[in-house]
């Protein structure tokens, strides 16, 4: 209770802050509004005064030819030429009151002193109705020209709406996930993820302790209506130290029309013997005034393979968001708030304490506790909320558009492991809170070149609960970020667009954390960092680690038109990553791992020069897009197995995080091509390879290569049916690092070889999807999908499964959805 | 300008409101660890001829190695029973982790090996189910030899079972004694 008050105290106080800020932004303008009338204080009666007008575009800053102008007073009438300009010549010392008209804008009233020779700027507003088109064209803009972004479109979301994020994200060429049983994952970028993988969610960086392998990104998919997925760090608006790419969701822009629209959508399917429910409701207001409601839930049971249930693998999700706000097209605010929640069953038998018991699993194949099908969700499991607050205004000046955003981000995350004693109470408790503060212009520079700036402050603080009983994972912490970027860009030649981007990011960690005394000394923390020592309490020792990061990033990008429809993108990016509290801080046994992982005080920040170049082409029947990449990554920080550990438990094997060179290439191929009228065949394939540069040793956990075919055919006479089939071509990943151990098996007095390092067998999976629309007799359409996945039932093992070593994937599933659209 | 001094003002307020009292965090009271698990060995025909084995790890997963000690010689031919007591010595005082066990002997199970050495052990105590626990047993010893006994406690085993091979669950402690059996 205490805590909701104070949270309820600290909203108020931000909404307070917001007003504050708000009314500067607005008492800035007055300002620039009022100074030149100060300076112009007049001394001569005459009339003799020269006004000058001129009348321009609000949205593009452009000029507008034949806009009339009118002096009440005088009955003087002008008509702009073409620079906008219209001068009235021999005018005395007094207000008027000006009309401008002009055919397609919304006219305007203003008054204006005239004291000495006066120039006035004038901006018109578009007719409404013109209006929603011209967002419509600013809003498909890319954030960037000179990068390529792979999209995901809104149908494409819902077509995978009972899906997690990245489950999603699996269906652009080059990304794939790492999972954490069936629902639980982590989208891979370019072979990269977890804490080089930055999320975007509406504007906000999410902070959802995203350093942990086995935590998914806490964002709904049905509270999305766009992802650009941009591979590489060249994001600089949004993060320097996204060493393998950012993900950019968002919901989309509200029209400036009075209409009332939404969604809702429910989905079945077989597999997990579940479903959801999913629906938005938006209302807009052509003054500008709009709000939208959206929620979700989901529940399913335990999924099965071919040959068996994975017990204890159910979950259920509640979502909710809210946004309102006012549109104004030169100004407006809007204030957006949502709640991701979670409870996600982890597969009972992955529960693993020894290097034997992993040995054991191995050999078994099947995990070793199977039980009948079930709803219930015991321990182990996860359960996360995520709260997301965001406040955002922004108004157009003279020298551009200015935003303020001010966000607060909580993100809970309670785990559950199976323990002797009071299983109700969490192994892990972690509560992160995050407030960022920024500020962002975007302005034309020139008529061909764009420059956007920012400044962001943020404040984190990390609490793990001690009630658990457990030690802690990752400490206490604060961190003070404070960031600065620019980018512009440049328009050189009707072929060639250019775009260079700078960023500066400070960080300031202040943590405090018990370690054991015999790690402190062994690590020789007790030589390298004397002055963190708090006190020595014998077992423990309380430490205060600080540490400031200055990290440089930087982009350069080129566009070449080759024509309207053919693209050459080349890119480079340099990114500087801090390290993340698990590198940093780690220092014990990682149940879920069954492995002692052991993190470094004096790790340094990890730059990547990331080089890529896309080939884009596309016209009416085929598509093509080409994408090489090369990431040469320095202080690349990674684990690697050093030895085994014997403790009472038996001996673990003993991990620590290095920071070696390391150096990622990649390939992808993605082709569509219509034949016939209705006959569709796509195509698409990834190859990514990672290696430490020293000694060319694999990386481990990189994708292997896979391709995927897809032939679809479409009938629009029979209500737009569309049938396709999808075959997906997993090869096996042959080059890994052989990390595999023996194992002293203390009841025979032998060793024994722990395997975790041999990928599962390439597999081959085929899909079928089929969809039909219906129009409603009240202008609303019905839209139903049939997807059957893994359509032959086949029994098979991912690399890039964390649970691999205990279970095989899902079976055969056949998804059901219905969404009605009004 | 007044404007600009209360935004100034308001700017650190926000970032500092949310900053609490700098106090340190709490130390944890580790309460799953295992740090010591003692073997106490009674001859049933000699009450004089006791044996204490035990394996304790004072700082759990750090780097320091476990120590074990065994105090003496088993004597061939005899029966010796057996109780196993398991303690968290990182608290102060030091926590019985037995009772927990008792309490929860329908999720434990001690397993007994032994290789080099001929010893034979039977059960002494039994779940709710009737399952087998182990927190006592009894062994028989056989020739005179080296040896080793491991001692595995078994967390969620499938209960009954034949054997650690095939009993899964997770293992909370796991030792190996040297042993040796005079004649």
């Amino acid at each position: 209770m205490l805590i909701l008050v104070e949270e309820l105290a600290l909203f108020y106080i931000y909404i307070l802050n917001f007003l504050v800020v708000y009314i500067i932004v607005r008492s800035i303008s007055f300002f620039l509004v009022l100074i030149p009338l100060h300076i112009n204080n007049s001394y001569a009666q005459d009339c003799e005064y020269k006004l000058s007008i001129q009348v321009l575009d609000l949205h593009d800053g452009l000029p507008l030819v034949n806009a009339t102008v009118e002096i009440n007073e005088l009955d003087k009438l002008g008509t702009t030429d073409f620079d906008g300009n219209v001068v009235f010549k021999n005018l005395c010392t007094n207000s008027y009151t000006l009309n401008i008209t002009h055919e397609e804008y919304e006219s305007l009233s203003l008054l204006v002193n005239v004291k000495k020779d006066t120039y006035k700027q004038i901006r018109l507003e578009h007719h409404l109705n013109e209006l929603e088109e011209i967002m419509v064209i600013s809003n498909n803009r890319n954030n960037s020209r000179t990068l390529f972004e792979n999209k995901i479109s809104k149908e494409v979301l819902e077509d995978y709406n009972s899906r997690s994020l990245g489950e999603v994200l699996k269906t652009v060429t080059g990304i794939s996930s790492l999972n954490s049983g069936n629902y639980l994952s982590k989208p891979v970028i370019n072979g990269l993820h977890s804490s080089r993988v930055i999320l975007i969610n509406n504007g906000v960086r999410l902070e959802d302790q995203e350093w942990g392998i086995e935590h998914a990104p806490s964002i709904d998919i049905n509270s999305i209506d766009k992802i650009s997925i941009i591979k590489g760090a060249s994001a600089l608006k949004y993060a320097g130290d996204a060493v393998g790419g950012v993900i950019i969701a968002e919901s989309s822009r509200e029209k400036l029309l009075d209409t009332l629209y939404g969604n809702a959508t429910t989905n079945l399917q077989s597999n997990g013997r579940g479903g959801g429910i999913s629906t938005n409701f938006t209302k807009t207001n052509s003054n500008g005034w709009y709000y939208r409601l959206q929620g979700t839930l989901k529940r399913m049971g335990d999924f099965e393979t071919p040959n068996y249930v994975m017990t204890n693998t159910g979950f259920s999700e509640h979502n909710l968001s809210l946004k309102a706000g006012l549109n104004r097209i030169d100004h407006g605010f809007d204030i957006y708030y949502s709640l991701f929640s979670n409870y996600l069953g982890i597969l009972r038998s992955s529960h693993a304490h020894t290097a034997i018991d992993i040995i054991n699993a191995i050999e078994n194949e099947v995990p070793h506790i199977i039980e009948d099908f079930s709803y219930d969700i015991n321990i182990p499991r996860q359960k996360i909320s995520h709260n997301l607050l965001k406040l955002r205004g922004f108004k157009n000046f003279d020298f551009g558009k200015l935003s303020m955003r001010y966000d607060f981000q909580s993100n809970d995350r309670k785990e559950y492991d199976i323990r002797r004693g009071d299983r109700t109470k969490p192994a892990l408790d972690l509560n992160l809170q995050t407030h960022s503060l920024a500020f962002d212009l975007e302005s034309k520079f020139q008529n061909n070149s764009n420059l956007k700036a920012g400044i962001l402050a943020r404040y984190q603080k990390n609490f793990p609960d001690p009630a658990t009983g457990v030690k802690r994972i990752i400490p206490d912490y604060k961190k003070y970020d404070f960031s600065l970027y620019s980018v512009y860009d440049i328009n050189l030649s009707e072929n060639w667009f250019l775009e260079a981007a700078l960023r500066y990011d400070f960080s300031h960690i202040d943590a405090y954390k018990y370690y054991r005394t015999s790690l402190w000394e062994a690590r020789n923390y007790d030589e390298l960092f004397p002055e963190f020592v708090v006190e020595d309490l014998g077992l423990n020792t309380l430490t205060n680690p600080k540490f400031d990061f200055h990290n440089i990033s930087s982009n350069l990008g080129a566009r070449y038109s080759i024509s309207e429809s053919e693209n050459i993108f080349i890119n480079y990016s340099m990114s500087s990553r801090k390290p993340n509290p698990s590198e940093l801080f780690s220092e014990g046994l990682h149940h879920s791992s069954a492995r002692i992982e052991i993190g470094d005080l004096s790790f340094n920040s990890e730059v990547g020069h990331n080089f890529s170049i896309t080939y884009d082409s596309s016209n009416e029947k085929s598509s093509l897009t080409v994408n090489a990449f090369a990431n040469i990554v320095d202080d690349f920080i990674y684990m690697i197995p050093i030895d085994l550990m014997p403790t009472i438990a038996g001996a673990f094997p003993y991990w620590e995080y290095k920071q070696e060179d390391a150096k990622l290439f990649g390939f992808d191929l993605k082709y569509d091509s219509q034949y016939f009228t209705n006959f569709f065949v796509g195509h698409q394939f990834s190859i990514i390879k990672g290696y430490e540069r020293a000694n060319d040793k694999p990386l481990i956990n990189m994708p292997p290569v896979n391709l995927k075919n897809q032939i679809s055919y479409n009938f629009p006479e029979l209500n737009n049916l569309n049938i396709s089939l999808e075959s997906e071509y997993v090869f096996k990943q042959n080059e890994y690092p052989n990390n595999n151990f023996e194992v002293f098996i203390p009841t025979e007095q032998t060793y024994q070889l722990l395997d975790t390092s041999t990928p599962p067998n390439a597999y081959h999976l085929l899909n079928f999807a089929s969809s039909i629309g219906f129009k409603a007799e009240n202008g609303g359409n019905y839209k139903i999908n049939l997807r059957v996945e893994n359509l032959f039932n086949k029994l098979y093992k991912n690399y890039l499964n964390r649970l691999r070593y205990f279970t095989h994937e899902m079976g055969r599933n056949i998804l059901l959805s219905v969404s009605y659209n009004y | 300008m007044k404007i600009f001094k209360y935004a100034l003002l308001a700017i650190p307020f926000l970032y500092f409101s949310c900053n609490d009292d700098d106090d340190t965090p709490e130390p944890i009271n580790e309460e799953e660890v295992i740090t010591t698990m003692t073997i106490y060995l009674e001859n049933s025909a000699d009450a004089s001829d006791v044996i204490m084995m035990q394996t304790q790890d004072l700082d759990g997963d750090g780097p320091n190695e476990p120590v074990i000690t065994v105090d003496g010689p088993l004597s061939s031919g005899s029966v010796y029973i057996g109780a196993i007591g398991w303690a968290n010595e990182m608290e102060d005082p030091a926590e019985n982790i037995t009772l927990e066990i008792l309490e929860e002997a329908d999720e434990h199970q001690v397993f007994f090996n032994a290789t080099g050495v001929d010893i034979e052990f039977e059960y002494g105590d039994f779940d709710s189910n009737n399952n087998p626990l182990g927190v006592v047993f009894s062994m028989s010893t056989g020739n005179a030899g080296d040896g080793t006994i491991t001692i595995t406690l078994v967390h969620e085993p499938t209960k009954p079972n034949d054997g650690l091979d095939t009993a899964g669950g997770s293992v909370d402690i796991q030792t190996s004694f040297p042993v040796t059996i005079e004649q």
